[in-house]
């Protein structure tokens, strides 16, 4: 099932320079997983070598993140969009 | 209402009010807390004040003492909330600062006396940080207050915001409040769930990230060592982000339907309010007060309430507003 990604101007560079693309998976591992297969250079940026998520990467399906939600289990389906955005500081 | 003895002594105790007219779920209530009322306008004032006052209370600075040099990295209201107590106790106030900060926060910093140092705007407040973290390696005399790491910032809101919207507000269910440093929703959270265990602490953050073109990589990301050390990601029941044009439609809401001239991380706190609103359940009742970190008055150059909303949109995705 297609699902939206929205790449940081980061990892954008590794994906032609696209700022979003599309890819297959029912749950937000799956997604990235598909991402991370079709563009190998994005792995070790986005997932930690054990699978988890890397730490500076808040991943948000339709504006949710999904740490508070059920992490890398979280469902997706078509028409949901997946962003995923670098940990940045305020204040 | 006392005569105070000292402008730091108008710090905390904001009024709230009820902004119900927004809230899209009719058993949902919203109450806004204004921190804009705040002697140097925005959230930022108390953490301010507990940041220097818990340096003086462990010897590191002394009121009148010449000399003493603060270092703060800061998108802006630290800054203008230090520069205001540096001011009254004779500090002096040196703030990194992103150059793409909206021109009014660095007027203020400059009214009340701040030293700015800019850094580079593409890197936005991670850049401020990792140029502030340099000069104080450089500068051992100069004194780092670190909100970003410092207990002091979320124990300024356990001690007074907190117990406020509590004595104020007891009928609370939900808080929400912007994700900065993280310190609001530390404090306030953590002390509102002592009082009550069901309360849930949702946070808003803006899609800043995505426009950061500083970064290099996802390694350069940041999270405040203050949300890590304290269990930010076991405190918060939800974060989501809320992106400039609902920010922006929002804020101008506050303003058309309660009379609230809020800045525009009001706007998008608002509009992360009006989400959770919709997910209450039908005939479930639910009282969510909504932080307001600062008052309108920084953002008129940005056209907020005055400008074509495509264009405000655009400028508003090359600024730092939260």
């Amino acid at each position: 099932m297609p699902v939206d990604v929205r790449l940081p101007t980061v990892l954008r560079s590794q994906a032609g320079g696209r700022s979003t693309v599309s890819v297959d998976g029912s749950t937000v591992g799956e997604v990235l997983q598909s991402l991370i297969s079709e563009h190998p250079g994005m792995g070790e940026q986005v997932l930690n070598p054990d699978g988890s998520l890397h730490r500076f990467v808040n991943v948000y399906v339709n504006d949710d993140d999904v740490r508070y939600l059920s992490s890398l289990d979280t469902p997706v389906k078509e028409g949901d969009e997946v962003s995923i955005v670098p940990a940045v500081a305020g204040g | 209402m006392p005569v105070a003895r000292s402008v730091l002594e108008l710090i905390g105790e904001t009024p709230m009010v009820e902004v119900s007219q927004l809230s899209p779920n009719p058993n949902v209530r919203f109450v806004v807390k204004l921190e804009g009322r705040n002697p140097a306008g925005s959230v930022k004032d108390r953490v301010a004040l507990s940041l220097v006052e818990q340096a003086e209370s462990d010897g590191i600075l002394e009121p009148g003492r010449p000399g003493q040099v603060l270092l703060e990295p800061t998108s802006g209201n630290t800054g203008i909330g230090l520069a205001l107590v540096a001011r009254m106790k004779g500090y002096h106030l040196k703030v990194v600062l992103p150059a793409n900060v909206s021109v009014e926060r660095r007027q203020l910093l400059e009214v009340w006396g701040a030293e700015i140092i800019e850094s580079p705007g593409e890197e936005g407040s991670n850049g401020a940080i990792t140029m502030a973290l340099r000069l104080a390696q450089e500068h051992p005399d100069w004194h780092m207050l670190y909100q970003y790491g410092n207990p002091a910032n979320p124990a300024g809101h356990y001690r007074t915001t907190g117990p406020e919207i509590w004595r104020d507000c007891p009928e609370v269910t939900h808080l929400i409040a912007g994700l900065g440093t993280s310190g609001t929703l530390l404090g306030v959270g953590r002390y509102l769930k002592e009082q009550n265990p069901k309360i849930e602490v949702w946070a808003v953050e803006p899609p800043a990230g995505e426009r950061v073109d500083g970064l290099r990589s996802l390694d350069d990301g940041y999270v405040p060592p203050i949300f890590e050390q304290l269990g930010g990601a076991q405190l918060l029941d939800r974060k989501t982000v809320v992106r400039p044009r609902e920010s922006i439609e929002v804020t101008r809401r506050l303003l058309t339907e309660a009379g609230l001239f809020v800045g525009i991380s009001t706007g998008a706190v608002a509009a992360g309010a009006i989400r959770c609103a919709k997910q209450i359940p039908d005939g479930v009742s639910a009282v969510i007060v909504i932080i307001s970190a600062d008052d309108g008055w920084k953002y008129l150059s940005s056209g907020t309430w005055t400008d074509d909303i495509d264009v405000v949109t655009k400028r508003a995705e090359n600024t730092i507003y939260f």
